[in-house]
């Protein structure tokens, strides 16, 4: 503060001097955007983070849109949502932005873990990014979820009944607190009201901060590469990792790119398909909410639909319940299941891979199986690739120990 | 990733949003098609006519706008006034049943659905083979059932235009039960249409139905090929800027 009293009066350096002696913007531009330097062999997988930060813009934008026109009231939700898509300028449009986003949300979030899996980022010393980003996950479940009621159609109102309904297995409080979260003894307009709370304020607020901490904890330790080297180990003399380039202008051109196909899939979605066919915009949501009649066919939206599996697999509600959530979490654990001593799926051995092929195959075909009624040959596979999806995590410390690895080079691979 | 690679990731993706708008229109497994074709005016309008002439004294589409109608169909003011607002004062008025739906709800068991958005709910195909299933059945308090909706309490009101049919039903014995499975119509009476003429007529309402169910169909599809095209335009000059910034990183 002396120094600043003493140069009144005297010319200062310019306006980006001003700001930067009262807040360290030119710093933190450098430290995370200009100087920040991530491996110049990033792969097309490495784009998902950046476009799970697109989504998160777009849900934002199109949210804050929304919520000027739609009413949170059991009476008036339906028709407010109609009235958006009908009588609102553009509202379709913003409408559908909304609903598209939720989707691809998961896509790029789904291939974004992915991503991790497959060149080892979870491991150390990444474990807590993992762990952040975990969070993000299960914030972004609960996200969706609570979103997917305001329209208050009867896919929102029973998928939300059958889903709240399942703490009700949980013995001694499971009744009082479904009561607890649904604020009534139906699902109801008291019901809808909070979800909105929680959809608009309470929930985003919380991906935001995770987000912010993620990057934080990512730009602290640098970024994992398609290898799984540190390029931190090999630093030119000026103190730049010689298989780095900075964040921007090099890794910001080449998101620049992929922000673009993405927005291509996006608005294709978007303009001619906003249903995709009933995956995004489930058909039984366009009949307003009764309370008094069941839908035929209750099925989540396909995100939800490989946990939601894994609980129909069980005939038992309570331990349906207790597999569904320990499958939800325990991707969690990765950093410490995963023994072997490569990070990268390319210095690996051929279990590794092959039980990572496997999952990805067991994770698909039990999201299409959650969308099968519940019954006879689906709720058969239903188990055995719910089986499949445990022993993946479960025996994943010893196949990764006995696993052969190559040796994994000095540098980063990169052929220009 | 290679070069064909890559195509054949984009003919993919294209093929899936092809499939999967396809897919929107389907109901049910064996439904015959509706075959509407939603960027026929003429059909919209006949289908409008229809709907305001033989639904709409039940049913309401309580978000749908005549002005709206009016806009997408190429009807002037007066067009709409004389030959769709029968029950309506001003074009920017919702279309209402003329029946009160508490009245309706005594006489039929059950109040007649706002049909806004059928098509999205059930499909086109569905409401297609709907309107063309109603058979005699003397049990039923409206003489007929829906081979599509058994049960309904919908009476078969295009009788005039159809005629009434039969349900044809062979016995099935499966040990002592015994099930009838619907095998195919017999005309009853005759309509005033012939059977090609009746299914244009419901052809032209379905497409209607549809229309009303997303006004902005043709319109976004018109508009997401403007947007495409400006994607694809800046996919080149990114691809080109990308090239340049890392032309020396080796």
């Amino acid at each position: 503060m002396a120094r600043i009293e003493a140069e009144v009066g005297k010319p200062q350096g310019g306006f980006m001097k001003w700001v930067d002696d009262r807040f360290p913007f030119t710093e933190t531009m450098k430290a995370h955007v200009t100087e920040y330097y991530a491996a110049k062999s990033f792969n097309w997988w490495y784009v998902f983070g950046v476009l799970a930060m697109v989504v998160l813009v777009i849900q934002l934008v199109s949210g804050v849109f929304l919520t000027m026109s739609y009413k949170p009231a059991a009476a008036d939700a339906f028709a407010s949502v109609e009235y958006i898509m009908r009588d609102v300028e553009w509202g379709w449009l913003i409408r559908y932005i909304h609903s598209t986003g939720a989707s691809f949300f998961f896509i790029v979030v789904y291939l974004h873990m992915f991503r991790a899996m497959l060149y080892g980022s979870y491991k150390k010393p990444r474990e807590l990014i993992w762990i952040i980003g975990m969070l993000i996950f299960f914030v972004l479940m609960a996200e969706g979820f609570a979103g997917y009621l305001l329209p208050w159609g009867q896919m929102s109102y029973w998928g939300a009944q059958v889903i709240i309904s399942l703490f009700g297995a949980i013995p001694g409080i499971g009744e009082a607190l479904v009561e607890f979260i649904r604020g009534d003894y139906s699902i109801s307009d008291i019901t809808l009201n909070r979800f909105f709370a929680l959809h608009v304020i309470v929930l985003p607020l919380s991906l935001i901060a995770l987000v912010f901490v993620h990057i934080v904890a990512l730009h602290h330790v640098g970024s994992n590469n398609p290898d799984g080297i540190e390029i931190k180990e090999h630093k030119g003399p000026d103190g730049v990792p010689l298989d780095g380039v900075p964040f921007h202008p090099h890794h910001t051109s080449k998101d620049l790119v992929a922000i673009i196909v993405f927005l291509m899939a996006f608005t294709g979605v978007v303009f001619f398909a906003p249903d995709m066919g009933g995956y995004f915009l489930e058909h039984a949501n366009f009949e307003p909410a009764n309370m008094t009649a069941t839908p035929e066919h209750i099925a989540p939206v396909w995100y939800y639909t490989p946990y939601y599996a894994i609980l129909r697999a069980v005939p038992s509600k309570l331990w349906g319940f207790i597999l569904f959530a320990i499958a939800v979490v325990l991707p969690l654990f990765l950093p410490w299941l995963d023994r072997a001593r490569v990070k990268s799926i390319r210095y690996r051995g051929w279990i590794y891979k092959s039980a990572l092929g496997i999952f990805v195959v067991t994770f698909v075909t039990l999201g299409w199986l959650g969308m099968q009624p519940a019954e006879g040959v689906y709720v058969m596979g239903a188990r055995i690739f719910s089986f499949i999806y445990f022993m993946f995590f479960l025996l994943m410390p010893y196949y990764t120990t006995i696993d052969k690895t190559k040796p994994v080079p000095d540098r980063v691979t990169y052929h220009g | 990733m290679d070069k064909s690679n890559k195509l054949r990731t984009v003919a993919a993706i294209a093929a899936l949003f092809i499939a999967a708008e396809g897919y929107a229109a389907g109901g049910g497994g064996h439904l015959e098609p509706a075959d509407i074709d939603p960027g026929n005016i003429s059909s919209l309008q006949r289908g409008a006519r229809n709907f305001m002439n033989y639904c709409a004294g039940c049913h309401s589409a309580q978000y749908v706008r005549f002005n709206t109608i009016g806009k997408h169909l190429e009807l002037s003011e007066e067009q709409l006034i004389s030959s769709l607002m029968f029950n309506a004062d001003k074009t920017f008025e919702t279309i209402q049943a003329s029946m009160p739906a508490a009245e309706a709800a005594r006489w039929y068991g059950t109040a007649p659905p706002d049909l806004s958005l059928m098509a999205r709910a059930k499909g086109a195909d569905y409401i297609y083979n709907f309107l063309k299933s109603f058979y005699l059945d003397p049990d039923s308090p409206t003489g007929v059932d829906n081979t599509v909706l058994p049960g309904t309490s919908m009476p078969h009101v295009l009788w005039e235009l159809q005629g009434y049919q039969k349900g044809v039903f062979a016995e099935h014995h499966d040990g002592e039960i015994t099930t009838l499975v619907f095998e195919h119509f017999e005309p009853a009476t005759s309509g005033s249409m012939d059977a090609k003429d009746y299914d244009e007529f419901v052809r032209d309402t379905v497409n209607f139905l549809a229309y009303i169910a997303e006004p902005i169909r043709s319109d976004r599809r018109v508009i997401g090929t403007w947007v495409i095209i400006y994607l694809l335009v800046f996919f080149v000059i990114a691809v080109m800027l990308k090239k340049q910034i890392w032309k020396d990183v080796k």
